[in-house]
């Protein structure tokens, strides 16, 4: 087996979760410049309430196909992601608005651990296994292994990244987005409620969170309370790797952040002559973007803030 | 009836009085002017009556109250500001701009008529549709932002300052773009520090000083009012 191509194929898998988690990221970092740490969690939230769903379903009828069971499970995760971000946004960012830059960035850390605490009271400190109910095909491709599953994460996670790239560029209220974003003000003077706009924003960064953690908790065939912690620090560092606050910068940088991750993690053990294992896979995205912020904090993608005219 | 009544309107930053309580009124089809010097209080007015930076007082706009209402709708009740420095979006494109100006109009075939209109208007920026706004000069953008605000179709046009930083050339240009769309019929409301040309293009005037309106009147009359001529026309 070849392992370069495995662990591309690996790290393209799990690079196109990270983008769509990063995507939360920088679409609430364009238009408020607060780093919602609660991001994170609201993917917990979205992988819990689909397993949750999925528990339910399958109690009740053991035999329905595990494809549907699974979107169905979704398709309640996605409005629950989205109602929770709604809240957060209106609750705990909204009253803040006009306060300093660290009063936000704070409230979101006690939110993200408040959801931590939510979630473990609700699902337990145990880890919830997803069942194995879908499909488990594999294929070869240039001697490596790719299941089906990773071709639905990967189709997925595409489709879901051009619904957005046509939502913020080629529509109303894309376009209202990205006015915002550049001065809230200004866009207010146009007649647009920025508000609302914000709102929005919030609302589609947690749909798009939610098909990443259900995705995810299938990958790893597990869900934690505590997942959306790491999940959210490495979206987090995808999307700065990419330029936060650009969106096809989140989505470059996810994808490059999981390829980096999963060839270090396949790699590591050689380079060191055995000293270190896989498990050292945490490491490479923390690495990353250490050296992006020493060396190009404004991301791959990201303009300098000097060239702004 | 005026179309636009300003009563009492103040306007403070923390402890900092910007505006005083001032009364403005201008009729439907009118260019009225405010001139005053730099920090007089005149860019605070026309973020007053917008709703911005929290103001106080009475704002209505053909008997209809406004200062109830958060800014974006009263944006979309016919007011445009064009604010100081222009505010263009610098990274959507001129043709995104000029959308922006018609977001709170529903009729596409309007908007589309107004367009080609705007592109008639200014033909530098029908051939820079495609280009970021960010790009364009200090006098194109200045061009750009008059046009995305008459894409709203204002009942009540804000400029603020429309002449600043740019060359004598580029501001001849649009003191010319002003006077004809004030031929066209649309109600404007000019700030300006450059007195000479505000007086001119307007019809009336007043003059503001430290968050006041001292003087007010005919342009002609205030343009040969010593007072006038000695503080803002530099004789």
């Amino acid at each position: 087996m070849d392992i370069f191509t495995q662990q591309l194929i690996n790290g393209l898998v799990l690079g196109s979760i990270y983008a769509l988690v990063a995507l939360g990221y920088t679409m609430v970092y364009g238009i408020l410049e607060l780093i919602n740490f609660a991001h994170g969690e609201v993917t917990m939230i979205g992988a819990m309430v689909a397993l949750s769903v999925i528990g339910v379903l399958l109690g009740a009828s053991p035999d329905l196909p595990g494809l549907m069971v699974v979107i169905a499970g979704l398709l309640v995760a996605i409005p629950a992601c989205m109602a929770l971000a709604f809240g957060i946004e209106k609750i705990a960012y909204r009253p803040l608005r006009k306060a300093p830059r660290l009063a936000p960035l704070i409230t979101a850390i006690g939110v993200s651990i408040i959801l931590q605490n939510v979630a473990m009271l609700v699902w337990g400190r145990q880890y919830v296994s997803f069942p194995a109910i879908l499909p488990r095909g594999q294929h070869e491709i240039l001697g490596a292994h790719i299941t089906d599953l990773q071709i639905a994460i990967v189709v997925l996670s595409l489709l879901s990244m051009a619904g957005l790239w046509l939502l913020v560029e080629k529509t109303r209220l894309g376009r209202a987005m990205r006015a915002t974003a550049q001065s809230k003000e200004v866009a207010e003077l146009m007649g647009v409620n920025v508000d609302r706009v914000i709102s929005y924003t919030f609302i589609i960064g947690a749909a798009i969170a939610a098909i990443a953690g259900v995705m995810v908790s299938a990958y790893y065939g597990l869900a934690h309370y505590y997942m959306g912690f790491m999940l959210g620090l490495k979206a987090f560092s995808a999307a700065v790797l990419g330029g936060i606050g650009n969106i096809a910068g989140a989505m470059l940088g996810g994808l490059l952040l999981g390829v980096i991750e999963a060839l270090g993690a396949g790699y590591i053990g050689d380079l060191t002559g055995g000293f270190l294992g896989s498990h050292y896979q945490d490491v490479f995205a923390f690495l990353v973007l250490i050296l992006v912020l020493v060396f190009r904090p404004s991301g791959l993608l990201g303009e300098r803030v000097a060239s702004r005219a | 009836m005026s179309l636009l009544s300003v009563h009492g309107l103040k306007v403070a930053y923390g402890g900092i009085q910007a505006v005083r309580g001032i009364d403005i009124e201008v009729a439907e089809g009118e260019l009225v002017c405010l001139i005053g010097a730099n920090g007089a209080g005149k860019s605070s007015t026309l973020k007053g009556i917008m709703g911005l930076a929290h103001p106080r007082g009475e704002v209505l706009l053909a008997g209809e109250r406004l200062h109830k209402l958060p800014t974006h709708a009263i944006a979309a009740r016919g007011l445009a500001l064009v604010p100081e420095g222009r505010g263009v979006f610098g990274r959507l494109t001129v043709a995104e701009n000029l959308d922006m100006g018609a977001y709170a109009r529903r009729d596409r075939a309007g908007i589309q008529a107004d367009l080609a209109r705007a592109y008639d208007l200014f033909p530098r920026l029908a051939e820079r549709r495609a280009q970021l706004a960010g790009t364009l000069s200090g006098g194109e953008q200045q061009m750009l932002a008059i046009a995305r605000a008459l894409m709203g179709r204002p009942r009540l046009l804000l400029l603020d300052e429309p002449s600043m930083g740019l060359a004598p050339l580029m501001v001849r240009k649009i003191y010319e773009t002003i006077a004809m769309i004030a031929a066209e019929g649309v109600t404007l409301l000019l700030v300006e520090q450059n007195a000479h040309l505000a007086l001119k293009v307007s019809q009336r005037a007043y003059v503001m000083e430290s968050g006041e309106i001292t003087l007010s009147g005919a342009s002609a009359e205030l343009a040969a009012n010593p007072r006038v001529r000695a503080a803002y026309l530099g004789e």
